[in-house]
Parts: structure tokens; C-alpha cells; sequence
């Protein structure tokens, strides 16, 4: 049976294990219905043009793990920023994992998804946010709203500044040949809060995993989110990264993304603004060799007056890589001044690594100021003669000089253990041990 | 020290050196000038050990050592160094991380453990004297957003803490103003010795007012044409390239 069969059939077997009588379930069965017309996106799609699902796709997945697993925290320690003080929302094959996790209520809501769409006292909250801001046309965001069921559920109210990070981590144990992951995670910052978002997904066997995560992300006026996601995976772990971002008058959002691994990732991070002022920012290092994929699909959708974005997005593509960029800003009539920055540069190390770089720029509006650039290029054999001439050897100084090319990305980073992390992952990436004070 | 036989090199199939022969004593400062499109800059980056050029016939030797097929790095392990004319930026990485890593990595080919931190801070300090180079500036970038004069500042500052056997510098007065001409030069005689050779390449006299050669030979069209004392270099400023030229071609 074909991976899109078992899924609608899996459908009714869902349905017995959620309350159908809630209103967020005809979410659920326009999403189902939705994806059964569409199924999965093909290289047919301008959307999907550079990446292919075929490979992935031909494994049988599992659509529900049969058994819970434990971890022990020091097992997967490793995967956390763990020299900070953090709330944690972990996950086990799906499942929520209290063990590893450290939620709160405490004057903010770090929890659940599964709480959420259950429990009374959320249900004003579900009815305002939930799948408002997600694609309802795009079928893999309608697969993943047809089985939402779990996921981190963040709701921080008015005028508070969460000190600490809060960490969602996604684990993948093996236990079942080749799994499908589903996370629905919702987040709702209030006026003028702030708050700091962490999110992994990690595999820890080589049995493929699949997972199509779906994020919705709410900044009401003023609020600040920054939003860091670390893709790091193993060879056989492939990601379907949904993000839908609603921002309202004045507030900032970044959302940070760091592909180092994984087999095929795709990102969909798609920024909306609802009123004026609005600042986004979308920033990526991509790093990644072998036979690894990385698709960025950003969209950027300026429809008020007086919003900025800054997008800013570095490729380093090793061995026979693929990467693929597609930017694009939508500028409507209605928003004028806008101003809209789109860069995106490219190394290729190798001649056998390939990226699809594609600035979109659809603009309505005639008092606006956007920019884009693109490059792609190799590293200078000056710049790699000179730190020879320095007894660097040739390794070490092409790590040096690609360190140096992505390295900017990262001023940004306002967490400082976030930042170290991933000047180390990069380092390690690149086989080098450079002495960085990091 | 330093022995150059019939040098030839080319980039591209193009000649550019043409059968140099150079003897660099330890204690010794040449300096090698030349008009534009000489061969001096191609003779720094052959001897330093650049790729793109490929050495068609000749040798080099540093004490007694043919040197011609090993990679810069290589040379530089050693003990060649070039300070550059146009230095790479390197964001993200510090003046003494940088440092740190060059010396680590030579002292790794040499066998050797890393530098310890306090013995390596001693220095730091003592070679950033010297040039008068202050503590921010170390904690920069390497190069990004340099001056001109900080960035050869930064060059002879690299010389004294790798302490070549054999230092090269290529057009070191470009683009410095008086007070960082002094400056560098100050550096590059301090740390000139009995054990060590300099070869300073360069199309003006005015370098060699600070830093005064034993020899000066002339460059021209891959050659060298003339070799003499340090009042040849006066004479040039003097005279002109022109009148080398002639002289050559009568």
C-alpha cells in the first residue's frame, strides 16, 4: 500500500483515539480531505522543483508507534544546549516525555498540544489561534493538521520577558522499522512579552525517520520571539520543517536555521504581517556534504505599510550536496515603505555539489525599498595561499576561510550557549580544531 | 640560507622568471626591486610556495634543502615567511586566535606540543609591544576593517611571533604613512639577527632608508640584471628603471 493510502486509512484509526466531538476535529477532516486531493507535492510543482520526496517516501512508515520508550537524560544530553537554565518540552517517538521535560504554568503556559486541544480552560485559546495562520491549501501542512494531536503548546500572556530558553526536542528512538513524526506545536506571545524558543529534531538510530512538523507562531503588538532551530541529524532522518509566523503591530520575530545534517530537509518558513512596523528577520547557515539535501522556501508577505525584513541566508555545500533557496517577498499595494533585504551566498567545495538559488520578488507597491543578491562561488586561493604561508595546512585553512565566510550569520544569535553550540557543531563539521575562545 | 639556481617559473605557460640565481647568507638583508611587471611579486609567491606558479626549471634551497615541491605550509613549518601586500580578512577569527592556531600548527609539523597559554600571552604581549599594537586590536577580527598601515602593522607583528628563518616581505611600504613605515621597519630590525635573512621586494628606495640592505639586485623582465650595494638602490631612485632598462638592452 502506498504511503498516502495508509495514511487516509490510518485516518478512522486516529479518529478513535481523539475526542471527534471538538471543534478543532473538522480542522482535522477538512485538513485529511484536503490531502486526499492533493497527496504529496512532485517535481511537477514550482514549489517542489529541485526536491524530490521519492526517496523518501518509499519507506513503509509507521503512522503510530506501537510502544513508549524511555530515555535516560544523560543518553541524550548531548542534544541539548544543556549549560543553561531551560524549560524543555521533549518528546519520545511522538510521545511526551515528563522525564526529560520541565514545563511550567507558572504565569506562563509551557506545555502540551495535547492538553490544549483537550482541556476546557484552552479552548478560547485553540479557537483563536489554532491552524488560523497555517497554510490550509498546502497539502503536507494539511497531513500534519489532520493527525495533530501532540506538540509543544506555548502561551505567554501579557508583558512578561520568560528569562529562560525554552527547548522543544523531537526524538526519534528506532524502536519501529521507519517511523512518520507528526509535532503540532502552537505559540502564542502576548503583548509585549518576550520569549526564546529552542527546537531540535534528532534521530538516534540509522532507521529512516520522517517527520513533518507543523509550527504556528503568534506575536501580538510588541512582543519579541527568537525562534533557533538546529538541524543536525542523522543520514537517515528527513524533515519537513512547516513554520507559519503572524505578526502584529511593532513586534519582532527571527527565526534562526541551522541545517548541518539529516538526509532531506525541507524548510517552509512563511512570515505574515498583519499590521504596521513589524520587523522579521530570517536568518540560515546550511553546511552539509555527502549525499545530504537542504531546501529553504521562505516567504515573506509584506502587507502593511512601515514593515521591515532582513533575510540572510549562507550555503557551504560539500561531496555531492544539494541545496536549494527560494525567497520570496510578497509586497502588496497597501504596503508601502516597505523595506525588504534578501541575500543569500553559496560556497561550493566540491565540483559534484549542486544549489538552486532563486530571489522572488513580487512587488505591488511603488514606495518601497527591496534588495536581493545572490552568489555562489568557490573559496579564493589567494585567501587559502596566505593562511598556508602561515603553516596552516590546506584542510585547516579551507575550514578557516569557510568558517569565516558563514561565521557572520551568527551575530545575530542573542544566546550566548546557542551561539557557542553552534560555532562548535561548525568546527566539528568542518574537521577543524581552531582554537576559537568559544 | 637561502639558495635560488636558475630559477624559471610560469603561470598559465606564460614565463615570468627567467633563470634567477640569488644567495641569501643567514645575517643578511636583500632587497630585490624592479619595475612593474618585473617578477618580484612572482618571486616572493614561488619561493613561499604558491601553487598557481609552476616552477619549470632551477631550484630553491633553504639550508641546503631543496624546498621546490613542498606545499607553503610546508615551507612555512620551515621557516619561510611572506608578509603579504594585500592580506586576507578573515571575519569571526581573532588576531590571536589566528596566531594561535599558525604557531599550534607549525609546532604540531614540527613535532611539538601546543604553545602552553601563559608562555603564549608572554609573547603576544612582548611582540605586540614592539610593533605598538594595543590589546583591542588584538581581539579584532584579522584584518577585516584594517588600515593599510594596520594591516602590515599586523604582517611584521605575525613575523615576530612565528620568528621566520627567512622573512619575505613584498611590498611592505605600500600604502603606509611615515609614522607606520617607521614603526614596521623598527619591527623588522629588531627582530632581524645572525640566525635569520630578510629579502625585501620593492619598487621604491624609500623602505630601504629604514631598512638598510647588504645587497640590492634588479629585476627585469624575469631576471636579475644588476646586483650591488645598498647605494645601487639610491641610484635607481635616482636614475629611474628606465636606466637599467637601457643599460640591459644595450
Amino acid at each position: 500500500m502506498e504511503l498516502k493510502e495508509k495514511l487516509i486509512s490510518s485516518f478512522m484509526a486516529f479518529e478513535n483515539k481523539v475526542d471527534v466531538e471538538a471543534p478543532v476535529h473538522e480542522e482535522r477532516i477538512a485538513a485529511i480531505k484536503n490531502f486526499e486531493d492533493k497527496g504529496f507535492p512532485n517535481k511537477k510543482q514550482e514549489a517542489w522543483k529541485y526536491t524530490s520526496l521519492n526517496n523518501v517516501l518509499k519507506h513503509d512508515y509507521s503512522v503510530f508507534p506501537k510502544e513508549e520508550t524511555a530515555l535516560e537524560y544523560r543518553e541524550v544530553k548531548k542534544y541539548f544546549i544543556h549549560d543553561i537554565d531551560s524549560y524543555k518540552i521533549v518528546f519520545i517517538d511522538g510521545a511526551y516525555s515528563s522525564h526529560l521535560s520541565q514545563t511550567t504554568h507558572d504565569g506562563i503556559d509551557v506545555c502540551l498540544m495535547s492538553a490544549a486541544l483537550t482541556k476546557p480552560k484552552y479552548r478560547i485559546l485553540i479557537e483563536n489561534y489554532f491552524n488560523k495562520v497555517a497554510e490550509k491549501d498546502e497539502s503536507l501542512t494539511s497531513l500534519n493538521t489532520a493527525f495533530s494531536k501532540e506538540g509543544a503548546y506555548i502561551h505567554i500572556g501579557r508583558g512578561k520577558v520568560v528569562e529562560k530558553p525554552i527547548q522543544i526536542i523531537h526524538f526519534a528512538t528506532g524502536k519501529e522499522s521507519s517511523l512518520l513524526l507528526q509535532p503540532r506545536n502552537l505559540i502564542v506571545v502576548d503583548e509585549n512579552s518576550h520569549v526564546q524558543v529552542i527546537e531540535r529534531h534528532q534521530s538516534l538510530t540509522e532507521n529512516p525517520i520522517l517527520t513533518n512538523c507543523v509550527t504556528e507562531i503568534f506575536a501580538n503588538k510588541r512582543a519579541i520571539i527568537d525562534y533557533y532551530k538546529i538541524q543536525n541529524d542523522v543520514q537517515t532522518a528527513s524533515l519537513v520543517d512547516n513554520t507559519y509566523i503572524s505578526q502584529k503591530r511593532d513586534s519582532h520575530v527571527s527565526v534562526h536555521t541551522f541545517s548541518f545534517g539529516g538526509n532531506m530537509t525541507r524548510n517552509n518558513l512563511n512570515f505574515y504581517h498583519k499590521d504596521e512596523r513589524i520587523m522579521s528577520t530570517l536568518k540560515g547557515i546550511t553546511l552539509i556534504g555527502d549525499k545530504q539535501h537542504v531546501d529553504h522556501y521562505t516567504l515573506v508577505h509584506h502587507a502593511q505599510p512601515n514593515c521591515e525584513s532582513h533575510q540572510e541566508y549562507k550555503g557551504v555545500y560539500a561531496d555531492r550536496s544539494t541545496g536549494v533557496f527560494n525567497g520570496k517577498i510578497l509586497v502588496e499595494k497597501e504596503a508601502q515603505k516597505t523595506d525588504a533585504f534578501q541575500q543569500n551566498n553559496n560556497i561550493l567545495l566540491d565540483d559534484r555539489a549542486t544549489i538552486n538559488t532563486k530571489p522572488q520578488l513580487e512587488i505591488f507597491a511603488d514606495d518601497v525599498k527591496c534588495s536581493h543578491g545572490c552568489t555562489i562561488g568557490q573559496l579564493d586561493g589567494d585567501a587559502l595561499f596566505y593562511l598556508k604561508t602561515r603553516g596552516i595546512p590546506e584542510k585547516e585553512a579551507k575550514g578557516l576561510l569557510t568558517y569565516a565566510f558563514a561565521n557572520n550569520v551568527l551575530e545575530s544569535v542573542k544566546i550566548p550557549q546557542v551561539k557557542s553550540r553552534i560555532n562548535r557543531l561548525i568546527a566539528n563539521k568542518l574537521g577543524i580544531n581552531i582554537g576559537f575562545d568559544l | 640560507m637561502l639558495t635560488i639556481k636558475n630559477l624559471h617559473a610560469s603561470v598559465e605557460d606564460k614565463g615570468i622568471l627567467k633563470g634567477i640565481d640569488l644567495e641569501v647568507k643567514a645575517g643578511e638583508v636583500h632587497a630585490i626591486m624592479g619595475p612593474n611587471g618585473s617578477g618580484k611579486s612572482t618571486l616572493s609567491a614561488v619561493i613561499a610556495g604558491k601553487e598557481e606558479y609552476e616552477v619549470t626549471e632551477g631550484e630553491i634551497y633553504l639550508e641546503g634543502e631543496d624546498i621546490s615541491e613542498l606545499e607553503a605550509d610546508e615551507r612555512a613549518h620551515k621557516g619561510i615567511f611572506m608578509s603579504f601586500q594585500y592580506p586576507v580578512e578573515i571575519p569571526g577569527v581573532s588576531v590571536t586566535n589566528f596566531i594561535k592556531t599558525a604557531i599550534n600548527e607549525t609546532r604540531k609539523a614540527q613535532g611539538l606540543e601546543d604553545m602552553p597559554a601563559n608562555e603564549m600571552l608572554k609573547k603576544i604581549r612582548e611582540k605586540s609591544e614592539l610593533l605598538e599594537i594595543d590589546r583591542k586590536f588584538l581581539s579584532r577580527s584579522l584584518n577585516e576593517g584594517f588600515s593599510g598601515g594596520e594591516k602590515k602593522r599586523n604582517e611584521i607583528f605575525q613575523m615576530a611571533m612565528l620568528e621566520p628563518k627567512l622573512a619575505i616581505l613584498d611590498e611592505t611600504d605600500s600604502g603606509l604613512d611615515i609614522d607606520a613605515l617607521r614603526i614596521v621597519a623598527n619591527g623588522v630590525n629588531k627582530l632581524k639577527g645572525e640566525d635569520n635573512a630578510v629579502v625585501v621586494i620593492t619598487h621604491y628606495q624609500r623602505l630601504l632608508d629604514h631598512i638598510v640592505p647588504d645587497y640590492v639586485h634588479v629585476l627585469h623582465d624575469g631576471k636579475i640584471v644588476k646586483s650591488g650595494s645598498k647605494e645601487l638602490a639610491h641610484e635607481l631612485e635616482e636614475k629611474g628603471y628606465d636606466w637599467i632598462k637601457q643599460e640591459t638592452s644595450a
